[in-house]
């Protein structure tokens, strides 16, 4: 179970890249094969499971691609417990 | 719009789409930084609850179309006199909450008199100043702004004072004047920068909505297209040096204006 999930609204994106940088879990690449209807490779998520819901991208997107939601309090400790546990490491 | 999604009942949004941006694409360049300062100005029209009673005044130079984007009433001025048309509505209405959003080659060229004489009047008005040490909208010539050395398509060779001029720092010089109350330089380049920009620009209109006096953010920024970097490059060098002759502070902040709860 993630902690956290983004909306990425493809057609607004221009595929600057700059998210790709910024994303903490380095989960974000741009699309190599598809084109969205500007013409731009825009950029997908590559691995779901793994979004913190930090909302970095959010912050550096020129473009306003992303809607970010976070898992709520009560439950986000449990869901890294399970997620450390299942990785074998204890996370911070 | 998103595609539909089903969101996890124990999950709640932490961003969702400023109230006070409007639904259209850009026209900027990929990675322009103007995108990232026009949304973090929205959100502070969100999070002031002002939208309905703020006029903005549109600069010429990229983000001559920001009234496409920004959701409140819109002017455009003619270059550079963003400042005197912003006084003028603000005087009509003093009612109303006025910014100007400008460029450096609207602000700190042609637009120089009337930005400093705006501060100097004291004008209660807030401004937004984009520093991306260049002209954008015409193809990348020397603004005031840009550093020595640095190429643009009229300084093939590199800005030499010589010639050119020195870089100038316009929020060192607007803090001179009497009737600012509030000058600040922030850097829209990492995270850190976003979060203290949106702040800066809050208290920049919490000074209006008090009527204290003027206030002023200049952002640095940057402009991939005409500065030959990708975006992500673009925002390194900027760090590097616009950071290094352009220095963040708050230049000038009255009593008044520190206490305002940002
Ligand atoms: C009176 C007048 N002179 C010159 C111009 C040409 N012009 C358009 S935009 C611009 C400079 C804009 O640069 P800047 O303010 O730095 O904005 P940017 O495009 O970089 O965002 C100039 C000189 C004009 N439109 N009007
Ligand atoms: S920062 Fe925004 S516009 Fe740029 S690639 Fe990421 S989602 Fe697309
Ligand atoms: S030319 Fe430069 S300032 Fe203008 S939209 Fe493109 S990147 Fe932005």
């Amino acid at each position: 179970m993630a902690l956290g999930m983004v909306l990425i609204d493809v057609d607004r994106c221009k595929g600057c890249g700059l998210c790709t940088h910024i994303c903490p879990v380095s989960i974000l690449a741009l699309s190599k094969d598809t084109l969205n209807v500007r013409g731009y490779h825009p950029v997908m998520v590559t691995d779901t499971e793994a979004c913190i819901g930090c909302a970095s991208c959010a912050m550096i997107c020129p473009d306003v691609v992303f809607t970010v939601y976070r898992r709520r309090r009560e439950t986000r400790s449990a869901v890294a417990r399970t997620a450390s546990a299942q990785a074998g490491v204890i996370s911070g | 719009m998103s595609q539909a999604v089903a969101v996890p009942e124990d999950m709640e949004q932490v961003y969702a789409y400023p109230r006070s941006l409007t639904q259209a694409n850009s026209h900027y360049c990929p990675g322009c930084v103007h995108g990232i300062v026009h949304r973090l100005v929205a959100e502070v029209i969100d999070e002031l609850g002002i939208r309905e009673k703020t006029i903005g005044v549109a600069p010429v130079g990229c983000a001559v179309l920001v009234y496409n984007y920004i959701n409140t009433d819109f002017v455009e001025a003619a270059h550079g006199r963003a400042p005197a048309m912003a006084t003028g509505i603000k005087r009509v209405s003093p009612d109303k909450i006025v910014f100007t959003y400008q460029g450096d080659g609207d602000l700190a060229a042609i637009g120089t008199a009337e930005i400093i004489h705006a501060a100097n009047r004291g004008e209660r008005i807030t401004t937004v100043f984009i520093n991306n040490a260049i002209y954008g909208m015409t193809g990348g010539q020397m603004a005031p702004t840009t550093l020595e050395g640095m190429i643009t398509t009229s300084t093939p060779g590199g800005r030499d004072h010589l010639l050119a001029g020195y870089p100038m720092r316009m929020s060192e010089i607007l803090a001179q004047t009497a009737g600012a109350v509030y000058v600040a330089r922030e850097a829209a380049l990492d995270l850190a920068g976003i979060r203290r920009t949106k702040r800066a620009i809050k208290r920049a209109f919490l000074a209006q909505i008090h009527g204290l006096g003027f206030a002023s953010v200049e952002v640095l920024a940057t402009c991939p297209t005409n500065w030959g970097l990708d975006p992500w490059a673009a925002m390194q060098w900027a760090k590097e040096n616009l950071g290094a002759f352009y220095p963040l502070d708050t230049f000038k902040i009255t009593d008044e204006v520190k206490a305002l709860p940002v």
